[in-house]
């Protein structure tokens, strides 16, 4: 699906890179600790999470991922969106709450990838 | 190995700012990709260099990244003048960590490190000793 669609899912607001709202993803992952996103994503094209920092963003660039929701209303300070904006990487925040949010995408259509570790 | 071409960076892991831990990481995934390097190894390379880098920045206050790009492997060391690791065979164990509480709410700090170094690298080998620092060198080869 295109980035734009996960937009009207959960109700977000694009905070960067709005260029890049048609692009496609077809899978998603979600984790606050970025331990396991690191040590467990694949290929999932979107990040959903509720931590809020600047490594939320280089872990994302390490992993390919092209998209960052947050969830729980987090809002991410100037430092974060540039170094999203460097690196290409859409954030988007939602006022949904981590599992609700999941539950949105899955039902519009994304997936999770694999489906155990 | 003489001879060899390589491309060589080096960069000073500084703790004194979480926020810029993985600068390194991030400047070495940008190099191989110019160099053309497919994208599964130079993943490997920057999961296993930026879980080093962040470990640095946690338990031993920064430290000094070497990385060295050949035309058929990555080489990767990492060197600080931290602590040390206690027991090596523990500190790989999954699950397995010493992180304070507060790197954990920064996301980090879940015992998946170290073992998520060695399954990212082709060989992995760590110098410790307590007191003085550790050292470790990965190798990734290129496919």
């Amino acid at each position: 699906m295109k980035i734009s669609e996960i937009v009207d899912a959960v109700n977000a607001e694009v905070l960067c890179c709005k260029d890049k709202l048609s692009d496609e993803v077809f899978s998603a992952c979600a984790a606050d600790m970025m331990s396991d996103v690191l040590a467990f994503v694949k290929d999932q094209a979107v990040l959903v999470t509720g931590l809020c920092n600047p490594q939320v963003i280089r872990t994302a660039e390490m992993m390919d991922i092209r998209c960052v929701l947050l969830v729980r209303n987090k809002r991410p300070d100037a430092v974060i969106l540039e170094l999203a904006e460097t690196k290409g990487i859409v954030v988007l925040s939602s006022r949904h709450r981590m599992f609700i949010a999941c539950g949105l995408l899955y039902t519009a259509g994304l997936s999770g990838g694999e489906h155990c570790v | 190995m003489s001879g060899e071409n390589c491309v060589r960076l080096e960069f000073n892991v500084s703790s004194e700012n979480f926020a810029s831990a993985g600068s390194a990481s991030e400047a070495v995934k940008t190099r191989l990709k110019l160099l053309g390097i497919n994208s599964r190894d130079v993943r490997r390379v920057a999961i296993a260099m930026y879980e080093g880098e962040i470990n640095m920045v946690i338990h031993a206050k920064g430290g000094k990244a070497t990385v060295e790009i050949y035309n058929d492997r990555v080489e990767i060391i990492l060197a600080d003048r931290g602590p040390g690791i206690a027991d090596i065979d523990v500190a790989m164990k999954e699950g397995y960590s010493t992180a304070p509480e507060d790197i954990r709410a920064l996301g980090f700090g879940a015992g998946m490190g170290l073992p998520n170094m060695k399954k990212n690298t082709d060989e992995m080998r760590i110098e410790s000793n307590a007191g003085v620092g550790t050292t470790i060198y990965m190798t990734v080869k290129l496919t």
